[in-house]
């Protein structure tokens, strides 16, 4: 037996103008939790997608126990015993638990499904890993964990010796979360080994035996988790020391700005998917809503913004009702977004960075000149001071397209854009998804500026992190209503939690 | 990340000239399998686009008006299709758009006020309204009941075409086929035109098709309601979200699109015949029209030369066939143009598939 179950040599993988693997080297010990840490965009994604036969490496060998292999597509990690838990769960929605498990190599009698035999087989890996799975249930009628489970189920079921997570976290409530580090120990107590890739340093602390760092597609280094702090892990991931906490300064909030009274909103079929929502958001405040993906919260910023009819209710900006007020008249009334689709909602990607940043106003005086021509001038100036002010790196300047930005840029000239506006209310949605450590402490920082601009802030997130920096009142939705609204130093985000579960807190309002 | 520098293959503009280029060789080769000298159709081109006939020496002016003429309507027609395309609507209802232009057109050209300059000025006016109106129907059955353009277009001009032949049908003098002759009132020919190029059928419908570009041109790339309308194009979402109203640019885009196609029906109406038409079948100037536009991808320039292109093919018909050219090789060169077009994605794989390899070769991998 090798040292190591698995060991990736001198893996690289180039597409078109990036390098997303550098010579990069992976060495799992078997039956250890291993760690893959790294920012958006360092190649941990890539190395798996290597290892797992979705992608073949330029160049590099793979040894599973010491014997090189070559893992074509993802049939041959399979029959080597090497499973995916994917963060986008692939499971069809109205099979049930063990029709999804045997998916793809459905056992048979003669030449009949024999789907009894792989439900006890399914039942009793599920009490063996402490899954708790029920093998009939309908996938759509469990929760977002359990199905998690069944993919993990997926797994185990095809025997898998290691089993891949791809940042597995990112859509539980910190309950789930918990109960699946509990799940990982269990898995590796059993036998198997486990790869984890994350970003969160929490995690990586609390459950993983060594840790692999990338950055920009190079291997950094492989540590024992327990000899580094979390600080650690956070510089060797950005390469340079990282700051945590913002300095948010205590701030007196002042009168009603934006106020949400008793909505509901229905999405595309009808369904209702906001009812009787109501919230103040007050002058110098953030309010966060937290709340797991899904339960309302892209209905409630849709009728917020106009971009979603409001079914009933009424929203008050500044005392004025602007819900039956078009996009644009709500823009011109004082309210700024920064959508969680940055690509989608947030810019034009042909367009250039001096275009996207008066989408909201180019039609102003500011821009006129005679005969109704645009003045592209005056947009270009205006450009060249948001590029300066907001720190935006690009390739030519004011002219540079959109669309070749990177994405923390892209959010800059989306957030400059917005905040050159002076809008009274600024409804913010996931405003630092994707981004890389650095653009994330400066787009909070922002934030926090505009707070104290006296600027009512209504920011959704589902990271809780994030929620707990930066707001002052928190409000967790759930299923499309709020649960409670708390003050940010009077929870926790293990109450938080629970709250996004749907249950109510001792204690809070 | 690395950023690369601009090349060629990423201009449009390149490609587009690449691409009519490869549709003329493969044509030559067609020409050659079929057994006839391909120089004989470059001959053809030649004084199509010149006037000078290389073989006995001889220069004819009138044939330069010709191509001229017959760019206008592909010209328009472009237009009319681009302008759409860049707010991301597919206007297969050129065609529709032009007969209505058309039919107008004839109709006031018969029955409207005799008196010199205002009764073309009233057809010409009166082929771009309905036009705008054709155009515009499709808009707003876009915009407010999200009705496919494709699919209303497509029907509209059937509508256009049977509706067409009512109407010219009850026109004075009508047969089967054609009305009386049209007032001289009605004309938009320009007699200095007619002298300098030996009675070709060059008429002022050139300079309104000179002003429909620069018309284009403007409201595109220099006014906010072209911003606007980019805007909308490029990404409907972030345009919506941007309070941008997109309901208003694609029904105006639609109308102004329509704009372009009736002015070149009227143009055609009361430029190239002296009568009016009933018309048996489709013109296809509309359907040309989007391989102009997308030949010439769109903007105001690229549609131009693409527009002057397909004119100078289409005056090389009988040009070709008096030298024993099939003039179906015309056809044959202009499908091949679009089919390359469409191949504009290929090369762009074949561009990346050549960066990798360039890229590998510097970070040292075999």
């Amino acid at each position: 037996m090798s040292e190591y179950a698995i060991e990736m040599r001198g893996i690289t993988k180039t597409f078109p103008g990036v390098v997303a693997n550098d010579n990069v080297t992976l060495q799992v010990r078997p039956r250890e939790i291993h760690a893959l840490l790294g920012e958006n965009g360092a190649g941990k994604s890539t190395l798996m997608s290597i290892l797992f036969g979705s992608y073949s490496a330029d160049s590099g060998q793979i040894f599973l126990d010491g014997e090189e292999v070559f893992i074509k597509n993802p049939n041959v990690a399979t029959a080597l015993g090497i499973g995916m838990v994917h963060q986008h769960f692939k499971l069809v929605q109205n099979y049930t638990v063990t029709e999804n498990i045997v998916l793809g190599m459905e056992p048979t009698k003669g030449r009949l499904l024999d789907l009894k035999s792989a439900r006890a087989k399914v039942a009793e890996l599920s009490e063996q890993y402490g899954l708790s799975v029920d093998p009939d249930a309908l996938i759509e009628e469990i929760t977002v964990g359990q199905q998690q489970r069944v993919e993990i189920l997926k797994t185990l079921f095809r025997n898998a010796n290691i089993i891949i997570f791809d940042e597995p976290t990112a859509v539980l409530t910190p309950q789930e979360i918990d109960e699946l580090m509990e799940i990982l120990r269990k898995l590796k107590s059993e036998g198997k080994t486990i790869l984890l890739i994350t970003h969160k340093l929490r995690e990586i602390k609390e459950v993983a035996d060594r840790c692999t760092v990338l950055r920009r597609g190079r291997y950094i280094g492989t540590v024992d988790v327990s000899d580094v702090s979390e600080q650690d892990l956070a510089e060797m991931m950005v390469g340079r020391a990282v700051k945590f906490e913002i300095d948010k300064p205590e701030q007196a909030a002042g009168s009603v700005v934006l106020s949400l009274q008793d909505l509901e909103v229905r999405d595309g079929s009808g369904l209702v998917k906001v009812k009787g929502l109501s919230l103040d958001v007050h002058e110098g405040e953030i309010v966060g809503i937290a709340g797991v993906d899904g339960n309302g919260q892209s209905e409630l910023l849709g009728a917020i913004t106009g971009l979603l009819p409001l079914a009933k209710g009424a929203i008050l900006l500044d005392g004025t009702h602007i819900e039956k007020l078009t996009i644009r008249e709500r823009i011109e009334a004082g309210l700024g977004y920064i959508p969680e689709d940055r690509q989608k909602y947030g810019l034009v990607a042909d367009f250039t960075i001096a275009e996207n940043s008066a989408l909201k106003n180019y039609y102003h005086e500011r821009y006129k000149k005679r005969f109704s021509l645009l003045d592209f001038a005056a947009m270009e100036k205006d450009a060249d001071s948001l590029i300066e002010q907001f720190d935006i790196r690009s390739a030519e300047g004011a002219a540079t397209k959109a669309g070749s930005l990177s994405g923390g840029n892209q959010q800059k000239v989306i957030v400059a854009r917005e905040i050159s506006l002076s809008p009274k209310v600024l409804v913010v949605a996931q405003p630092t998804r994707g981004l890389d450590v650095g653009a994330i402490e400066y787009i909070r920082k922002r934030i926090i500026e505009e707070r104290g601009k006296g600027r009512a802030i209504l920011l959704v997130s589902f990271e809780l992190d994030e929620i707990m920096n930066l707001c002052d009142r928190i409000a967790t939705i759930s299923k499309g209503q709020i649960v409670a609204v708390n003050r940010q130093d009077e929870v926790n985000e293990y109450q938080i939690g629970l709250m996004m579960a749907g249950s109510r807190v001792e204690g809070a309002q | 990340m690395t950023t690369t520098k601009k090349r060629w293959i990423e201009s449009d503009g390149a490609v587009s000239v690449l691409v009519v280029l490869m549709g003329f060789f493969v044509g030559t080769i067609l020409v050659a399998l079929v057994g006839k000298n391909p120089l004989n159709m470059y001959k053809a081109l030649l004084q199509a686009l010149s006037g000078y006939n290389i073989d006995n020496g001889r220069m004819n002016v009138r044939y330069i008006g010709e191509t001229l003429n017959y760019s206008v309507p592909f010209i328009l027609c472009g237009l009319s299709m681009g302008f759409a395309n860049r707010v991301g609507l597919f206007n297969i209802g050129g065609e529709g758009q032009y007969i209505m232009g058309l039919t107008l057109a004839q109709t006031i050209a018969l029955l409207g006020p005799q008196v010199p300059v205002v009764h073309w000025l009233l057809a010409i006016v009166a082929a771009i309204v309905i036009g705008a109106i054709w155009g515009g129907m499709v808009g707003i059955l876009k915009a407010r009941y999200e009705v496919s353009e494709v699919v209303s277009t497509i029907m509209l001009n059937y509508v256009a075409l049977y509706l067409s032949r009512i109407i010219c049908l009850q026109l004075p003098g009508a047969t089967t086929y054609k009305t009386a002759n049209f007032p001289k009132t009605a004309l938009i020919e320009n007699l200095f035109f007619q002298k300098i190029t030996h009675n070709s059928l060059l008429n002022n419908g050139i300079f309104m098709m000179i002003g429909a570009v620069i018309i284009y041109w403007y409201i595109m790339e220099k006014t906010s309601l072209g911003y606007g309308m980019r805007a909308t194009g490029f990404n409907k979402d972030a345009a919506r979200a941007s309070g941008i109203p997109v309901v208003k640019s694609i029904t105006i885009s639609m109308a102004i699109s329509g704009a372009f196609a009736g002015l070149a029906g009227g143009i055609v109406a009361l430029g190239s015949f002296k009568y009016g038409r009933v018309l048996a079948g489709m013109d296809n100037y509309g359907f040309d029209g989007i391989a102009v536009a997308l030949v010439g991808n769109c903007t105001a320039l690229g549609t131009t030369l693409a527009g002057l292109l397909f004119g100078l093919l289409k005056n090389a018909q009988a040009l070709m066939q008096g030298k024993q050219i099939p003039k179906e090789i015309t056809f044959i060169i202009q499908g091949l143009i679009v089919i390359f077009i469409a191949l504009r994605s290929a090369l762009k794989l074949y561009q990346e598939f050549l960066d990798k390899r360039k890229l590998q070769k510097e970070v040292g991998i075999k």
